[in-house]
C-alpha cells in the first residue's frame, strides 16, 4: 500500500513538468501518431530498455527502501505526528519511533514542536505540546506506521489560540449533546494548480477552459483533471481507516470533492484533518499544488466549499422534520456567528451565484441548492433525515463549524419572541 | 533493466553462506565519507571477528604515495539496506600500519574518554539531531527552488507538506526505514525551516556508539541521494542571507541528570561549558562563524548563554525537564558538518572529566 501512488513515478527533484498535465496535449497532437507523450525529461516507467538504465535500475531501489516492511527486523515502528499550523489551515507533521505497535491515542507520548517557527509561539519560550488525539494506519509508510491527529497546548496545559478541537470536545463531551448522537457528513471540495504557476490544473497557462457544464462528475482528458490523485487519495482514506464515503469531480474543471462520513461527533474533525493531511501529501508526491481557498479563480467560475450535512437521534427518528425545523430555526438567529466561523475569504464565494446563498441572507428548501441550508425531497417525504449547511467554506476548521452546529442546536436557546419572529420570516411552523 | 534490477536484489543466501561487507571510514577532509566492499566466508555480527583491511591513502589525501598503505579497524557492523541478506556495513576507524591513529581519525581518542570508568559510570546518553540540506546536481541550488531565483520566505516550510513546501520527502522517508533496517537507533525526522532542508534525529545512544550511528546514518543518507541523483549537503550555512542554517544539535544527559535532583548536575555541567566555549566552539566545526549569528534560531558565536525552551541560546534546556528536575540538556552550538565523535566526546570531557 505505500506504493507510490501516482501512475509514472514523481520525484520531486525531477523539476521538468508533471506527467499529470494533459494541459499540453491538444487533441491536435492526441490524433498524431504516437500515443505516448514524448516529451523529454518526463519520467514514467516504460517496458522499453533505456538508455540510462542505471537510472531506471537504481529508481526502483528507493522504492524498494520506501516500500521496505521492517517489521521482520525491528517491532519498532514509526508514527507521524501531525497538527495544525499557525494559520489554522496550514498542516504540518514530524515523525518519531515508538517501541512497538499502538493501538488507542492514550498510549502514545505526548511531544512538542518548535512554535516559533510555524506562528504560534516566541523564540525564547518556543514549545508547543502535542497531545495525541486519533490514530490511523500509515498508507505512506505501510506495516504498523500510523499517523496521529493531535492539538496544540501551552507547556501549562493551555490550548493555543489555534487550537479549535479543544472547544469541540468540550461540547461534544456536554451529556446534552453526547445523548443526541449527532451525526456529520462533510463534502470537502478543493482545487488542483499546476505548480510554480498556481493555475488550475488542466487550464490553459495564459488561457481559459471552456465554461463550465461538462466537467461536472465528468470523463475525458478534456473534462477531468487529476483523477488520478483523487483516486488515490480515496484508496488511501480507506487503508488509513477514515470514514471516506464517496468522491465526485466538481463543476469547475480541476476541482474535486470528497466526502467523509457519518461521523459521530469529534471524530468528523479529525478525519477530515487526516484526510486532509492525506491529500496534500499525495498531491507533494503528484507534483502538484492543493488549495482550500474557497473562491480560487474569480468570475464565472464555482467557488469550493465544505458542505456540512447534520443529524441528531430525534432528527433521524419518527416525527424528526419538525425537530429539523427547529434546529433551522436556531440556526437563522445565529447566521452572523457562524458565517464568521466558517472560513476566511467566504465571502468572495458566497454571492448568491454559483449555487450559493449571499453571505448576508439566510434561507433555506428542500432540494434548493442556493440556499444556505438545504433538506433532501427524501427528508422531506419520510418526515425525518438531516439537513445540509451549504454555507461553509472550503477552508473551514472542521471542529468549529461542527461544534458550532451542535452548540446552536443542541445548547443554545433564543428568546421565545425572537423565535417567533424568525419563525414567521422562515415561513416555519414550529 | 529488469535483469540489472534482479541482479542488484538477488537473494545470495540461497546459493552461498558467503557475505558482503562494505567497510566504510572518513576520508582527509573529516567529512567524505569513503567504502570499499569485500567478501567474507560467512555471516559475522561481532566487529572483533571482522579482519582488519587496509586502503590507499594517498588517494584521500591521508598517506604519501610511498608510503600509502592505511589500516582500517572495524568498530561497529549494521544491516546493509542496498544489499539485504546477510550482507553488512562496517564502520571503520584508520590507522598507520605501525597502529598509531591516523590525525583524522577522532574516534580513537574518543574511545579513549568513553572507557575512562568516571565517565563510564555516568553512562552518558547523546541525542544527535542532523541537520541537511538537499540540492540539484550540477548547478549545486537546493532542491525545490527555482534556478536563478529563490522560494517564498521561512514560514510554510517548517514540517510542511505539499509540492510547493515540502521538496525530497522521498530521500528522507527511505532514509527513515533504511536506518531502521541497518540497526541504526534513528528517532525521527522532520522537515526543516529552510525548504529543501530535513533533520533526522540518531539516539540515545550510549557514549562511543553515538558516532558510529551517526556515520553509518550519514552514509546511508549519501548513498540514498546516490541513488536519487541529488546532492547531500553538510554544510552550516548553505545559503547566505535570511535562511537558516543547518546544525547537529546535541541532547546530552548522564545517569546523575536523569535522577532525582539531576537539575542540579545540569546546571553545573552548563556552567563548566561555559568556561570551555571557545575551545568546543573551535571543535564544532568548520564555517560554524556564517551560521551562529545570533539569528535564524541561533546563539552568537562568540556568546555563551543558556535557557528554558529558548531556541536562540547556546544551550537549551526543556520545560519538561525543568519542571521535573531531571533530564537533559541541548548543546545547540555544533555544525551540520561537526565530527560526533569529537563533539560526544568533548562533551564528556568537560562535563565529567574537568
Amino acid at each position: 500500500m505505500a506504493q507510490c501512488l501516482a501512475p509514472s513515478v514523481q520525484w520531486q527533484m525531477r523539476l521538468t513538468k508533471n506527467a499529470m498535465e494533459p494541459s499540453s496535449m491538444t487533441s491536435k497532437m492526441w490524433n498524431s501518431f504516437s500515443l505516448k507523450p514524448s516529451r523529454k525529461g518526463a519520467l514514467k516507467t516504460s517496458t522499453k530498455f533505456r538508455i540510462c538504465a542505471s537510472a531506471s535500475g537504481t529508481i526502483n531501489r528507493m522504492e524498494d527502501l520506501l516500500n521496505l516492511d521492517v517489521s521482520p527486523y525491528t517491532d519498532k515502528i514509526i508514527a507521524e505526528y501531525i497538527w495544525i499550523g499557525g494559520s489554522g489551515t496550514d498542516v504540518r507533521s514530524k515523525s518519531r519511533t515508538l517501541s512497538k505497535p499502538v493501538e488507542h491515542p492514550s498510549e502514545l507520548p505526548k511531544w512538542n514542536y518548535d512554535g516559533s517557527s510555524t506562528g504560534q509561539a516566541p523564540g525564547e519560550d518556543s514549545e508547543v505540546i502535542l497531545y495525541p488525539q486519533a490514530i490511523f494506519k500509515d498508507p505512506f509508510r505501510g506495516g504498523n506506521n500510523i499517523l496521529v491527529i493531535c492539538d496544540a497546548y501551552t507547556p501549562q496545559g493551555e490550548p493555543i489560540p489555534t487550537n479549535k478541537r479543544a472547544k469541540a470536545a468540550e461540547i461534544f463531551s456536554d451529556s446534552k449533546v453526547v445523548a443526541q448522537v449527532p451525526w456529520f457528513g462533510i463534502e470537502q471540495e478543493y482545487t488542483l494548480l499546476q505548480p510554480d504557476v498556481k493555475w488550475p490544473l488542466g487550464w490553459p497557462v495564459g488561457g481559459y477552459p471552456g465554461p463550465q457544464g461538462p466537467y461536472y462528475c465528468g470523463a475525458g482528458a478534456d473534462k477531468s483533471f487529476g483523477r488520478d490523485i483523487s483516486d488515490a487519495h480515496y484508496k488511501a482514506c480507506l487503508y488509513a481507516g477514515i470514514n471516506i464515503s464517496g468522491t465526485n469531480g466538481e463543476v469547475m474543471p480541476g476541482q474535486w470533492e470528497f466526502q467523509v462520513g457519518p461521523s459521530v461527533g469529534i471524530e468528523a474533525g479529525d478525519h477530515i484533518w487526516c484526510a486532509r493531511y492525506l491529500l496534500e501529501r499525495i498531491t507533494e508526491q503528484a507534483g502538484v499544488v492543493l488549495t482550500l481557498d474557497p473562491k480560487p479563480i474569480e468570475g464565472d467560475w464555482n467557488g469550493a466549499g465544505c458542505h456540512t450535512n447534520y443529524s441528531t437521534l430525534p432528527m433521524r427518528e419518527d416525527g424528526g422534520f419538525e425537530v429539523i425545523k427547529k434546529a433551522i430555526l436556531n440556526l437563522s438567529l445565529r447566521h452572523t456567528e457562524h458565517i464568521s466561523a466558517y472560513g476566511e475569504g467566504n465571502e468572495r464565494r458566497l454571492t448568491g451565484k454559483h449555487e450559493t446563498a449571499s453571505i448576508t441572507q439566510f434561507s433555506w428548501g428542500v432540494a434548493n441548492r442556493g440556499c444556505s441550508i438545504r433538506v433532501g425531497r427524501d427528508t422531506e417525504k419520510e418526515g425525518k433525515g438531516y439537513l445540509e449547511d451549504r454555507r461553509p467554506a472550503s477552508n473551514m476548521d472542521p471542529y468549529t463549524v461542527t461544534g458550532l452546529l451542535a452548540e446552536t442546536t443542541i445548547l443554545w436557546e433564543p428568546t421565545l419572541e425572537a423565535e417567533a419572529l424568525a419563525a414567521q420570516k422562515l415561513a416555519l411552523n414550529v | 533493466m529488469a535483469l540489472l534490477n534482479d541482479l542488484i536484489n538477488l537473494n545470495l543466501t540461497d546459493f552461498t553462506t558467503k557475505i558482503v561487507a562494505e567497510y566504510i571510514w572518513i576520508g582527509g577532509s573529516g567529512m567524505d565519507l569513503r567504502s570499499k566492499a569485500r567478501t567474507l566466508p560467512e555471516p559475522v555480527s561481532d566487529p572483533k571477528k571482522l579482519p582488519k583491511w587496509n586502503y590507499d591513502g594517498s588517494s584521500t589525501g591521508q598517506a604519501p604515495g610511498e608510503d600509502s598503505e592505511v589500516i582500517i579497524h572495524p568498530q561497529a557492523i549494521f544491516k546493509d539496506p542496498f544489499r539485504g541478506g546477510n550482507n553488512i556495513l562496517v564502520i571503520c576507524d584508520a590507522y598507520t600500519p605501525a597502529g598509531e591513529p591516523i590525525p583524522t581519525n577522532k574516534r580513537h581518542a574518543a574511545a579513549k574518554i568513553f572507557s575512562h570508568p568516571k565517565v563510564e559510570k555516568e553512562i552518558p546518553w547523546y541525542g544527535l539531531e542532523q541537520e541537511y540540506t538537499l540540492l540539484q546536481k550540477d548547478i549545486n541550488w537546493p532542491l525545490g527552488w527555482p534556478q536563478g531565483g529563490f522560494p517564498g520566505p521561512q514560514g510554510p516550510y517548517y514540517c510542511g507538506i505539499g509540492a510547493d513546501k515540502a521538496f525530497g520527502r522521498d530521500i528522507v522517508d527511505a532514509h527513515y526505514k533504511a536506518c531502521l533496517y541497518a540497526g541504526i537507533n534513528i528517532s525521527g525526522i522532520n522537515g526543516e525551516v529552510m525548504p529543501g532542508q530535513w533533520e533526522f534525529q540518531v539516539g540515545p545512544s550510549v557514549g562511543i556508539s553515538a558516532g558510529d550511528e551517526l556515520w553509518a546514518a550519514r552514509y546511508i543518507l549519501e548513498r540514498i541521494t546516490e541513488i536519487a541523483g541529488v546532492v547531500v549537503s553538510f554544510d552550516p550555512k548553505p545559503i547566505p542571507g535570511d535562511w537558516n542554517g543547518a546544525g547537529a544539535h546535541t541532547n546530552y544527559s548522564t545517569k546523575s541528570m536523569r535522577e532525582e535532583g539531576g537539575y542540579k548536575i545540569i546546571k553545573k555541567a552548563i556552567e563548566k561549558l561555559g568556561l570551555r566555549h571557545k575551545e568546543h566552539i573551535a571543535a564544532y566545526g568548520e564555517g560554524n562563524e556564517r551560521r551562529l549569528t545570533g539569528r535564524h534560531e541561533t546563539a552568537d558565536i562568540n556568546t555563551f548563554k543558556w535557557g528554558v525552551a529558548n531556541r536562540g541560546a547556546s544551550i537549551r534546556v526543556g520545560r519538561d525537564t525543568e519542571k521535573e528536575g531531571r533530564g537533559y540538556f541541548e548543546d545547540r552550538r555544533p555544525a551540520s558538518n561537526m565530527d560526533p565523535y569529537v563533539v560526544t566526546s568533548m562533551i564528556a570531557e568537560t562535563t565529567i572529566l574537568l
